[in-house]
């Protein structure tokens, strides 16, 4: 068997990508939980965590260390299989779906080491496939399961509403959800998300797009099952929903996807409407790691911003009532959405074409 | 090799997990092996170089039809462990029989061997996927996908008269 030194080296880089993708979110999931206690503390004019470690930073440390010693304890009338498996249905899914995300602006590798010439380019996303932002929303709607099958699985009234209600509101917002990125897919042509950021280049779409963003963001929220939308967990109607009945690892393992999908939507806010790295202003250098580094900082930044909107509403309003969650999907966001979609492949169509109306 | 690996993969797990779908005597767990089947579906599309239709199929019928049916499932609390055989065995018997004979028929005559029409894989690859797929739905196809959305429109009105009481 002959091995191919180019195929090594791009297995390697490939590897290298996942393992700095991967670890970088699950190290940023424990901050996140961190910081949310921390700004709703702010918020609502208290202190939050602040006593382990300096600043309480060492928090989420202690809160993981104490879950992932806990016993996981099975219901006795649970279905044990699909119990253990919920869990790790979401968060693999979570993770998955970020295979497709670009972080950063492609880079011209021109190296000369020991004789050898190194030309490559390096990419800031694990993978471009062409139907990018499909393959994120399919594996949300696989994620859906391990909410519904888990709160199935663990044989307890509490957590049965709260997955039938996470399957009601999953569907009807994933509709809006999709249907309001489409104006922006129309406007890039392209399901590919390197190729949408890219098409952002003069202008965001957010210029183009604004009833689009506010739509998406709404349903955003709505699919990651955070407040004002947060009926499947409505701790004071169902104790806890879904994960009622889960302990240790398992409710670990929800609380992550819950965080990673807010990552996810937050991402996808960013790159459909904000123009993923596109830089607002960038400072030119000659030396390459910090032209590398802006357009990853501007990524971050953009979605820290929208990290901390979901905790700011969090702690801004009160939770729907279940009939007004309903009626806001189908009557008033899809619709709307639809709308959107109309109107913006009318324009385009007009535009493309040269038609003078007047 | 490897894609004739993955092939058998996919389909050894699309044909046992359609089994338990009817095999199964819980609901819920029929409702999921129909998920794995859908996914390996999904597979099976995607080794046929049409993305689209691979997303298509777990955005649809697992992200959306099968929750329907999970939905269902649940809200009636179907726990009654139903008899396996009825009396139509019979007669279904002899309509899987019918059935897999057109399957073969279909199967065997040449009809549906190799690449034939104005698709070939090298044709999609050039322009993309999604955008053949586009064009031939919305040019040459665009009257059977209308029909096709007609009758889905009439389903969903007959699902609202059906529940809904006063209107």
């Amino acid at each position: 068997m002959n091995l191919d030194i180019n195929l090594i080296i791009r297995f390697t880089e490939i590897l290298i990508t996942i393992g700095v993708v991967m670890g970088g979110l699950l190290a940023v999931v424990p901050l996140l939980t961190y910081m949310e206690r921390r700004v709703l503390g702010l918020i609502q004019d208290r202190l939050g965590p602040n006593r382990v470690g300096p600043f309480g930073l060492l928090q989420p440390l202690a809160d993981g260390i104490k879950l992932f010693l806990k016993e996981i304890i099975i219901p006795s009338a649970a279905n044990k299989i699909i119990f253990l498996a919920a869990p790790v249905i979401v968060v693999i899914t979570a993770l998955a779906a970020f295979a497709v995300i670009p972080f950063g602006r492609d880079y011209k590798l021109h190296l000369e080491l020991f004789g050898f010439t190194i030309d490559r380019t390096i990419h800031f996303y694990i993978t471009d496939i062409n139907i990018g932002i499909l393959y994120i929303f399919a594996l949300g709607s696989i994620g859906t399961y391990g909410i519904i099958l888990g709160g199935w699985a663990s044989n307890s009234k509490y957590a049965l509403l709260g997955a039938m209600r996470s399957a009601a509101q999953m569907i009807s917002y994933e509709l809006s959800l999709g249907l309001s990125t489409v104006g922006v897919l129309l406007i890039a042509g392209s399901l590919s998300m390197v190729d949408i950021v890219n098409a952002q280049a003069k202008h965001w779409f957010i210029v183009y797009q604004l009833p689009a963003f506010i739509l998406f963001i709404i349903s955003g929220f709505a699919e990651t099952n955070r407040t004002p939308f947060d009926l499947p967990e409505a701790e004071s109607e169902l104790v806890a929903g879904f994960h009622t009945e889960y302990s240790g690892m398992g409710f670990a393992f929800f609380m992550m996807a819950e965080y990673i999908n807010m990552i996810m939507i937050s991402s996808l806010a960013t790159i459909l409407f904000f123009g993923g790295w596109q830089p607002l202003f960038e400072w030119k250098s000659s030396i390459d790691i910090i032209n590398i580094v802006q357009p990853i900082i501007w990524f971050c930044a953009k979605v820290f911003f929208f990290l901390f909107l979901y905790m700011w509403v969090r702690a801004t309003l009160p939770r729907l009532r279940y009939d007004q969650l309903m009626k806001l999907g189908w009557k008033a966001l899809i619709p709307l959405s639809i709308i959107n979609i109309a109107i913006t492949a009318i324009v385009k169509f007009i535009i493309e074409n040269n038609i003078r109306i007047i | 090799m490897i894609l004739n690996i993955l092939f058998f993969y996919l389909a050894a797990v699309t044909i046992i997990s359609a089994l338990f779908v009817v095999i199964k005597r819980n609901a819920v767990h029929s409702a999921i092996a129909l998920l794995v089947t859908f996914v390996h579906v999904a597979g099976i599309f995607l080794l046929l170089n049409s993305e689209f239709l691979a997303a298509v199929q777990i955005l649809v019928y697992a992200g959306a039809i099968l929750v329907l049916i999970i939905f269902v499932i649940m809200y009636l609390n179907v726990t009654q462990r139903y008899r396996m055989f009825n009396r139509l065995k019979l007669i279904a018997f002899f309509v899987g029989v019918v059935l897999f004979a057109e399957v073969l028929y279909i199967i065997t005559r040449t009809a549906l061997k190799g690449q034939k029409g104005e698709f070939p894989i090298a044709k999609v690859l050039e322009m993309g996927n999604t955008e053949a797929i586009g064009k031939a739905l919305f040019t040459d196809y665009l009257f059977p996908f209308e029909v096709a959305s007609l009758i889905l429109l009439v389903a969903m009105i007959g699902a609202i008269v059906l529940a809904k009481k006063e209107i």
